[in-house]
């Protein structure tokens, strides 16, 4: 059976209305992205249960947590979820052990509880267990509290912005960790930012929200490079691919990694042969050619197909393509996009002039 | 002879009546404040009020209208002989009524700051790590407002111990029954027995002080505890 989350709310504050209707995968990271006052955390609490929508209904693996038809309304203390805040709100008067024992002695005894130890160990707080919340790091709170919400072994896990309150060398601390858990645990996560750098290394699935509605939702490469949502517009729109590495080419110091619609050379990357990986490609370094191109000092080339045209507003025309069943962005000029008399459907051999690794 | 065996009895006496009030305060006030801090209801405002009353009441006011309340003719003592208590006045469990209504303010307000300094986030935290509402209560809101428990017990305790005019209204001056420390210094200096006043006056000074000053360096000591780190 496949595991569904099936959110739909509807809230009207006068100024803001929040209206949404989703239908999320139960497995891997769902990114809620948007600017603020979208009403991502907004949906978040409401699945949460710690905001009553007073129209909603929530189906999350079978379960139903809310039907304001039939009047039922699980309170947020019964449902099965892990929630991590902004800031880490530690309980100030137990230790980080107790703070992380506090919910997992109310779980009761369940044989399919993740381990514990595990938890500590992937996100690395075992010498933190004895301290006070006081005295520890933001980021070490952050990771304290993230731990407190796994050791729920919950049926679905909800994390509002957990790195927007750090600085930056911060977010790098935590950010490894949530890939590690992304990897390491099978726990659906909703994962609340606006950060287009979050999205790209943490998402499976994303939801664009604006305005109280959800804009866009699916996979991550085919929502990134949707054209009529305006991240594909942006001066640092990207696609983002997964690959998985095949090759060390030692004495020139490449790796070749290989994508849904072929292969890639990438400069050498410290990953074994087998590694699954998450390349980003910025639509302003894919260049277009009608023809192969014979002599460029651009290693990769591809064939490509125009799947979609949409004018910017500054001289820019994005251009959507398929490669395999890859969707990939590029940003050219108006001008060339005209002179080149791009249509969609039409074949063309793509340039990508630099691509970073993401993890 | 400092103190005589009515002083001794006046004394012991207080200290019962303090502690019996106290104890039923923070009974009382403990869910009386927690409902004041988290209510929307339109009634928060007269029940603020209410509560507040004998913070700017004449004490005599106060304990007239109890007198009436809870005398023969009134409601409450037409209610307390009922059930075969007879009336409360001019009894220790008519000053122990009084000193809890007239004290409560004591107890409820310093618990409603330190509620109210919680603030949402950590119930929220509790409500995701499967703790209801009273499991949220005990183990999450009661040891986090830790020091608004303290300066209310002291509070209630000292005030209790402090006052005077309710305590003549309701209680009177019979020995051994409802004659508390403060009535005695009075009977005291009635009869110009200052030698005697003094010792007993001197002794709720100094008591009074040294609480007071403990409480605030517990207080000052104290980590901020309602802070979410």
């Amino acid at each position: 059976m496949t595991q569904t989350i099936n959110a739909r709310f509807l809230l009207d504050y006068g100024e803001f209305k929040f209206d949404v209707d989703l239908r999320l995968p139960g497995s891997g990271v769902t990114v809620l992205f948007g600017p603020s006052g979208s009403g991502k955390t907004t949906l978040l609490r409401c699945i949460a249960g710690l905001q009553r929508a007073p129209q909603g209904f929530l189906k999350i693996n079978g379960k139903i947590w809310q039907d304001s038809e039939r009047g039922v309304f699980v309170p947020t203390h019964k449902r099965s979820l892990g929630y991590v805040f902004q800031e880490a709100s530690l309980f100030p008067h137990l230790t980080v052990a107790g703070n992380l024992q506090f919910g997992r002695k109310r779980i009761g005894k369940t044989s399919d509880a993740v381990d514990l130890q595990q938890v500590i160990e992937l996100l690395g707080i075992d010498h933190l267990l004895a301290r006070m919340p006081e005295g520890l790091s933001g980021g070490e709170r952050q990771r304290v509290a993230i731990a407190r919400a796994l050791a729920l072994s919950p049926e679905v896990l909800l994390m509002d912005e957990p790195l927007a309150a750090l600085d930056s060398q911060r977010k790098q601390e935590i950010l490894p960790f949530l890939i590690r858990l992304h990897k390491e645990l099978n726990i659906p996560v909703l994962y609340v930012t606006h950060s287009q750098q979050e999205v790209a290394q943490l998402a499976d699935t994303l939801v664009i929200m604006t305005e109280g509605r959800a804009l866009a939702s699916g996979p991550l490469a085919e929502t990134l490079s949707r054209l009529d949502v305006p991240l594909a517009h942006d001066r640092e729109a990207a696609t983002v691919w997964p690959v998985t590495v095949v090759e060390h080419e030692t004495d020139y110091h490449l790796t070749y990694v290989a994508f849904a619609g072929g292969t890639l050379s990438l400069p050498s990357i410290d990953a074994d042969v087998g590694a699954q990986l998450r390349v980003q490609i910025y639509a302003r370094d894919v260049s277009i050619c009608l023809e192969a191109p014979t002599a460029t000092s651009i290693l990769n080339v591809l064939l490509a197909t125009i799947t979609g045209l949409a004018n910017s507003h500054d001289g820019q025309t994005v251009v959507r393509l398929r490669i395999g069943t890859q969707a990939l962005l590029a940003h050219i000029t108006r001008k060339s996009a005209m002179l080149l008399d791009l249509q969609v459907g039409m074949g063309v051999y793509v340039q990508i002039k630099g691509t970073s690794i993401l993890n | 002879m400092m103190l005589d065996a009515a002083d001794i009895s006046a004394l012991w006496l207080t200290f019962q009546v303090a502690s019996l009030s106290t104890l039923l305060m923070l009974m009382l006030g403990t869910p009386l404040a927690w409902w004041l801090t988290r209510t929307t209801s339109r009634w928060k405002g007269v029940c603020n009020a209410l509560v507040a009353l004998p913070l700017v009441l004449p004490p005599s006011v106060l304990g007239f209208y109890l007198l009436v309340l809870m005398g023969p003719h009134g409601p409450i003592g037409q209610l307390t002989t009922q059930l075969g208590l007879g009336t409360l006045p001019f009894t220790f469990g008519g000053l122990v009524v009084a000193s809890v209504l007239y004290s409560l303010p004591f107890v409820v307000q310093p618990l409603q700051a330190a509620f109210a300094a919680i603030g949402d986030r950590p119930l929220e935290a509790a409500a995701t790590l499967r703790a209801g509402p009273l499991d949220t209560f005990f183990n999450v809101v009661v040891p986090l407002a830790r020091p608004g428990f303290l300066t209310a017990t002291i509070l209630g305790f000292a005030h209790t111990v402090g006052e005077f005019g309710v305590v003549l209204m309701v209680g009177g001056n019979i020995p051994d029954k409802t004659r508390v420390v403060s009535v005695q210094i009075y009977n005291h200096v009635e009869a110009l027995e200052y030698g005697q006043a003094h010792w007993l006056a001197g002794g709720l000074l100094a008591f009074s002080f040294s609480v007071l000053l403990l409480m605030y360096s517990v207080l000052k000591t104290h980590p901020v505890a309602h802070q979410l780190k």
